[in-house]
């Protein structure tokens, strides 16, 4: 485990679970605050060191944005708003699934939009919602860059062309089976996210 | 002992091209044979993904889509008993799923394969592949004409931006190389967010060596030793190409410390975006790789002058780019006897949307957009007809079929009220709502606008209230309704400060000039010759 290059916690931040801290630790010092004595002269490294936190951590917790801008020297504020800026990056932890439905030109040529409302029926979740059991988030893409095979969707970060309602229907049915798996009585705990993919083709 | 080629495109992959090796993997195990499985970049004849393709004495036999479940029935007629060096067992002849030398085809045979010229057709990650299908040969012609002589190629080529500005690339490159700076950057644009577009995904796949020879050869034109891409987070199969083609082409020596090992120091990083399409207007995208929100900055000062950093910087897109190596191992005569008038050279269009055979055409610029698609394309998938075809990404207009035998040039698109763009073709069969197409894109411009400019910001949510409203609307409202809409996509078109907000109102206002009765308007006799609300829009990167 690398020092922490961060100073003490500033008062009054919200506390930081330990994991969180580590992973930002590791991501601090995977990619650096910024390159001292490169001409940069900047900060110019948090995109990277966002986006390893929600590689690892599935979310960038908003307790960690205290401890990202006093890495980086800038203000709460600042990173607030670099986080809030980018679609990409949630602040909430998402589904043990994340299905993401290409809502662009191309596959609404295709029923692109349609396949959108059938997910949302058929994972019983709102696009732009995470499914009050967490077993699965629904959101829109605006282009996967599939646009001559629509529609097309990444369900788990995995690609999938040509999508039809019935590969939706055996998602649904593969994460129904692992809910009822884990209610059921002796169930093991919670899965990571995202381990077991599902494949729906 | 065999090649057997199976893409690992995304697009093939995301039809399944993975489970379709596991399948073939296993064959080859089970019968010991000593094939080797090459996982190439795509053809670009998207359709026929998975496509596979087998070495013979006539050629490359493309067989497709090939599922896993097709593997045993290929492997049954002969599939493992292929030979470089033989003709294509008659019973693989004679299966359904050959589709005949891959070369012949007819999708492949009429295109000009300039910039794509090596997509496809072996592992993209090989450098050796590379050096023997022609790669670095650019390079070492640019280390060999020096700075000066590189621009004047490129200048001299006629190349002008890719990403949708059509900016001559020559002028932005000699500006950089004039401007005083103790550092430079070389910046690739590679946010193709346009939906409809994938040629530049299916480069950084499919021959990552070429966008990084491209843009040595940038920085050893305009004196800069620092290269960024700025690649989109929904593309990982991208990033891991180029992650991995930047280390060993670093390695080996090709690009770091020295290019070639003899020329001056060049040194690549690809970042990866967050999901913002605005971050595909260049200096919002040099805001997100400084760390910052993706907000626009005003021009002046361009990039070129105060770029990346405060640096001067090239910002270009990747098709621009990958275009340089050819140029420059070629000569600019060869590039720039493709194309018509000012639009020089090839562009690799996308057929997408509801279109039988999608996929990746590359043909000089000047084609009609009724034989990319019809000729290439093969109407829709659909099997109905044509409606409306989107050129240019979601910014880009909608084109009736009383504009599809315009040559689709830069100017000759400009001039019906339309643009190129980068490319990207989206059809759209009869069942098209256009009224409903032209809210979404003003609900994705409200959904993406970065907020610096009030016409973007505010008129992109006005807008999609005022196209809400006109479809509603009573048959005596509807022209008040109809005013105010192309009143709001005037100001957006000349108040915005980029082409986000700039280029928004040009699917509005051309689905309200050429689908009127979609709003339920009366329709037209016969369409203004140029909408109402064409005028320069703000430059942007898409």
């Amino acid at each position: 485990m690398p020092r922490s290059p961060l100073g003490p916690v500033p008062a009054g931040a919200a506390p930081v679970a330990a994991a969180e801290r580590a992973a930002l630790d590791r991501a601090l010092a995977e990619h650096g605050v910024h390159v001292p004595d490169g001409p940069e002269g900047a900060a110019t490294a948090l995109l990277p060191v966002l986006h390893h936190l929600q590689d690892a951590l599935g979310h960038v917790p908003p307790a960690l944005v205290p401890l990202i801008a006093q890495a980086f020297n800038r203000t709460r504020a600042e990173v607030h708003g670099v986080v809030s800026f980018y679609h990409h990056f949630r602040s909430a932890p998402p589904g043990r699934h994340v299905v993401q439905i290409c809502q662009a030109e191309a596959c609404r040529a295709c029923g692109g939009e349609a396949l959108m409302a059938h997910t949302a029926a058929a994972l019983g979740c709102a696009p732009g919602q995470t499914r009050a059991d967490c077993a699965v988030s629904l959101e829109a893409a605006y282009c996967l860059g599939l646009c001559a095979t629509a529609p097309a969707a990444m369900i788990d970060g995995r690609v999938r062309a040509r999508v039809s309602p019935a590969q939706i229907e055996a998602l649904a049915a593969v994460i129904a089976g692992e809910v009822a798996a884990l209610a059921a009585p002796g169930a093991a705990s919670r899965p990571d996210t995202g381990a077991s993919a599902p494949d729906p083709a | 002992m065999n090649r057997i080629y199976l893409p690992r495109d995304a697009a093939a992959v995301a039809l399944g091209a993975d489970e379709t090796a596991v399948a073939l993997q296993a064959a080859l195990a089970q019968a010991g044979a000593p094939h080797e499985l090459v996982r190439n970049g795509s053809r670009g004849l998207l359709w026929l993904e998975p496509l596979l393709e087998v070495a013979t004495a006539a050629g490359r036999m493309a067989f497709g889509p090939v599922t896993p479940e097709a593997v045993p029935g290929l492997v049954a007629a002969g599939l493992l008993d292929t030979r470089a060096d033989a003709p294509l067992p008659a019973a693989l002849a004679a299966h359904p799923l050959h589709q005949g030398l891959t070369d012949e085809h007819p999708y492949f045979k009429r295109q000009q394969r300039v910039t794509f010229a090596r997509v496809g057709l072996d592992d993209p990650l090989s450098l050796a592949a590379y050096a023997a299908g022609g790669g670095w040969l650019g390079l070492d012609n640019a280390l060999r004409l020096g700075a000066l002589g590189t621009l004047h190629e490129v200048a001299e080529s006629g190349l002008r931006g890719r990403g949708g500005a059509a900016f001559p690339a020559g002028v932005k490159w000699r500006t950089v190389a004039h401007a005083a700076g103790a550092h430079k950057a070389v910046v690739c644009n590679a946010d193709e967010g346009d939906s409809g577009t994938f040629s530049d995904r299916m480069l950084m796949e499919g021959d990552p060596y070429t966008l990084i020879e491209g843009m040595a050869i940038a920085g050893l034109a305009v004196g800069a030793t620092r290269g960024y891409i700025y690649l989109r987070s929904e593309y990982p199969h991208a990033e891991a190409a180029l992650r991995e083609a930047i280390a060993r082409a670093e390695a080996a020596g090709h690009i770091g410390a020295a290019l070639r090992g003899s020329g001056p120091a060049f040194h690549l990083e690809v970042r990866r975006g967050a999901g913002s399409y605005v971050c595909g207007e260049e200096t919002a995208l040099l805001e997100s790789i400084e760390g910052k929100r993706g907000v626009v900055r005003a021009k002046p000062p361009l990039p070129a002058h105060v770029g990346l950093f405060g640096w001067p910087t090239v910002i270009n897109n990747v098709i621009t780019l990958a275009s340089v190596p050819a140029i420059l191992a070629h000569g600019h005569q060869a590039y720039h006897q493709h194309g018509i008038g000012r639009s020089r050279g090839t562009l690799p269009f996308q057929l997408a949307g509801n279109i039988r055979h999608g996929g990746l055409v590359e043909v000089p610029l000047g084609i009609t957009l009724r034989e990319l698609v019809e000729g290439f394309g093969g109407g829709t998938l659909s099997g109905r007809p044509i409606k409306a075809i989107q050129v240019g990404g979601p910014l880009g207009a909608y084109v009736p079929a009383s504009r599809w035998d315009t040559p689709v040039d830069y100017e000759g698109f400009a001039a019906i009220g339309a643009t190129v763009g980068h490319g990207g073709i989206v059809v759209h069969d009869d069942t098209a709502d256009l009224a409903g197409l032209a809210k979404y894109a003003m609900e994705f411009c409200a959904l993406e606008s970065c907020g610096k400019c009030t016409p973007c910001r505010i008129g992109s949510t006005r807008g999609v209230e005022v196209v809400a409203r006109l479809v509603a609307a009573p048959a005596a409202a509807k022209a008040a309704q109809e005013a105010l809409l192309r009143d709001l996509c005037h100001t957006m078109v000349h108040g915005s400060l980029c082409a986000m907000g700039g280029m928004t109102p040009f699917p509005v206002v051309s689905a309200l000039d050429h689908y009127p009765e979609d709003f339920g308007l009366p329709a037209r006799q016969a369409a203004p010759a140029q909408p109402a609300t064409t005028g320069t829009a703000p430059a942007g990167g898409h």
